[in-house]
């Protein structure tokens, strides 16, 4: 177990003097042969690895202009360096924004720019060393790709995308990170980041349909591999694992019962969690992303819909389309793909459910924004609707709701501190700092309006939620999944027939 | 770095796990549970074994809620939640007890 010094909470949230190299030793383990090989990565670190991630750089900016404009566009503001929760946690200067983007400017200055090849030291431009490649490999896992930092650029630098080309550099010449790419590897082998075969998912299913019957007296199916069913439901697979995730799952269940939709799972795509993301690897994007399309066409569907996974819906809303479309065989009247939350909105809407409130009175909710829903998607129809929507729906299942303050919510929201790949234990220092700020302004309603749970829709969110909590002296079980509380006020049973 | 039981090292990665699942015996969890300041107990023992047979199995540990249900039933439903898991496996009920019975580390977002 890593040593963890949280942070103590103040009056407000403070910007720290700067401690530099405070988290220089924060690295995650690095993969191993067997689990980069599956990914088409080398297996260690390679001969001639300097030359070679220089030239992977090259490739990488000539590919993307975007990587091009972020790494040539900035001017040294400084607008960015108090938005990372990273730095407001840690201290640390070079988890701030600029600072961890200039990690790889400096070597692209060198070798892509006149200046940088003419007079290095004058442009910040530095030749790719070791010391580089371990500085690139700590820092660049202390970003969560989360994009607030983005948000108050006035030139729009998303240093999501650098951290995510550094990224594939690292595993181009075979430095990756064992917690990714171990993961990416039993998607590829077996389905989903969990490992999970089919006859446990299966059993845990069954599993599920006892306990609800125990609880309501109905039916309710947990259906997998059903062809012509309706909807085909991908969701991630710590949503058959972990609390509270579950109890999510077991919502999205009583959903479909009480609107009277055939859905199923599928155990050939058993996650929508898509960890390509987080490395920067179009190829392994697109074969886990492909596995739904597979399914879906396998299965029948006409629609698609996305359980509560913040990248996923990144995934799925913004990069679907050009990765496994075009989408012809589904049915057109619906949104492809469509949000688990907007789903259960739209039958909100239409009258079709129907809600006990008073079963969640033992609490007071609030509501947090995952980063890659609230910054790289939408949802529904109208603007801010990613926003919008699972609030209403977790007004509909909740008499007490507050939101936090605002600065730390809607397009601002704060990081859990575990997204983009860095939810590991052996970063549990950094997560527990990361999330300072988030707990500050949880705190902040705790107090002031006596918040008993924070709801997420992200299956990272709820993970770090549960591990990090109890350092800052909250409950672990504080955190909820949305279609939890969906799930203990949805009446089933006649109400709805 | 390996761990070394009885005389014998077995193979573990970097947080511990064991690498070779065949190397599992209950000294080896005992010595694990010992580098941890863990005595086991009859009642870890419930879990860990039950842990073991359910990877038998399945090739997967069990879902939180399954191993909570299936320890109620054995220990009493007042110890069928994950509070008591908890007390039990303080840095994780899923991770530090499947450490403990040889299987492998839980993956995702977990």
């Amino acid at each position: 177990m890593a040593d963890v010094q949280a942070p103590v909470l103040g009056e407000y949230q403070v910007i720290p003097h700067i401690q530099p190299d405070a988290m220089a030793g924060s690295k995650p383990y690095v993969a191993k042969p067997d689990h980069n090989k599956p990914l088409g990565f080398p297996g260690e670190l390679v001969e001639n690895w300097e030359q070679k991630a220089v030239a992977k750089l090259g490739e990488l900016v000539n590919n993307s202009r975007a990587l091009q404009v972020f790494l040539d566009s900035c001017v040294k503001c400084g607008a960015c360096t108090d938005k990372c929760h990273y730095y407001l946690g840690t201290s640390d200067p070079k988890n701030m924004p600029v600072a961890r983007q200039d990690l790889l400017r400096s070597v692209y200055r060198r070798y892509y720019t006149l200046p940088g090849k003419l007079f290095p030291s004058l442009v910040g431009a530095r030749d790719m060393t070791k010391e580089v490649l371990d500085e690139w490999y700590s820092y660049f896992h202390q970003c969560s790709q989360c994009r607030r930092c983005s948000v108050f650029c006035p030139y729009g630098i998303d240093t999501a995308e650098i951290s995510m080309a550094a990224r594939e550099i690292m595993d181009s010449v075979g430095q990756g990170q064992k917690y990714c790419n171990e993961i990416l590897a039993k998607v590829h082998r077996i389905g989903n980041n969990l490992g999970l075969p089919g006859p446990a998912l299966e059993d845990t299913l069954l599993g599920l349909e006892e306990d609800v019957k125990e609880e309501t007296g109905i039916d309710v199916k947990y259906p997998v591999d059903v062809k012509g069913a309706d909807v085909l439901l991908v969701t991630p697979s710590a949503d058959f694992f972990a609390e509270p995730h579950i109890d999510g799952l077991i919502g999205y269940g009583k959903v479909f019962h009480a609107a009277g939709i055939s859905w199923t799972l599928s155990s050939h795509a058993s996650e929508a969690g898509n960890f390509g993301m987080f490395v920067g690897s179009s190829e392994n994007l697109h074969k886990v992303a492909k596995r739904i399309r597979e399914a879906a066409l396998d299965l029948g569907v006409k629609r698609i819909v996305v359980g509560e996974c913040g990248h996923a819906w990144r995934v799925a809303y913004s990069f679907w389309n050009t990765l496994i479309g075009p989408f012809d065989f589904l049915d057109r009247r619906y949104p492809v793909p469509q949000h688990i939350c907007e789903f259960t909105y739209d039958l909100i809407q239409q009258g079709a459910l129907k809600f006990d409130k008073s079963a969640n009175d033992d609490k007071v909710v609030t509501f947090h924004d995952s980063c890659n829903v609230a910054r790289a998607s939408r949802m529904g129809s109208m603007p801010g609707g990613q926003f919008i929507i699972p609030r209403a729906v977790v007004k509909a299942s909740v008499n007490k709701f507050v939101d936090m303050a605002p600065e730390t919510i809607f397009e601002s929201t704060y990081c859990c501190g575990g997204g983009g790949g860095v939810l590991t234990d052996e970063l549990i220092d950094l997560r527990v700092k990361g999330t300072q700020p988030r707990m500050l302004a949880l705190r902040d309603v705790v107090e002031s309006h006596g918040v008993t749970h924070v709801a997420a829709i992200c299956a990272i969110c709820k993970a770090q939620f549960s591990k990090v909590l109890p350092y800052y002296k909250f409950p672990m079980d504080m955190i909820q999944s949305v279609h939890g509380l969906v799930s203990k006020a949805i009446q089933l049973g006649p109400v709805n027939q | 770095m390996p761990i070394e039981v009885n005389g014998k090292s077995f193979e573990t990665d970097e947080e511990g796990y064991l690498v070779n699942r065949s190397d599992w015996n209950e000294d080896v969890a005992k010595a694990m549970a010992k580098a941890d300041n863990c005595d086991l107990s009859d009642n870890h023992w419930e879990v860990i074994n039950f842990l073991r047979e359910y990877y038998d199995e399945y090739q997967i540990a069990p879902a939180v809620r399954v191993l909570t249900k299936a320890i109620g039933k054995k220990l009493g439903a007042d110890k069928g939640n994950s509070k008591y898991l908890y007390e039990l496996f303080p840095y994780g009920p899923a991770k530090q007890a499947c450490k403990y019975a040889g299987l492998p580390k839980p993956t995702g977002c977990v």
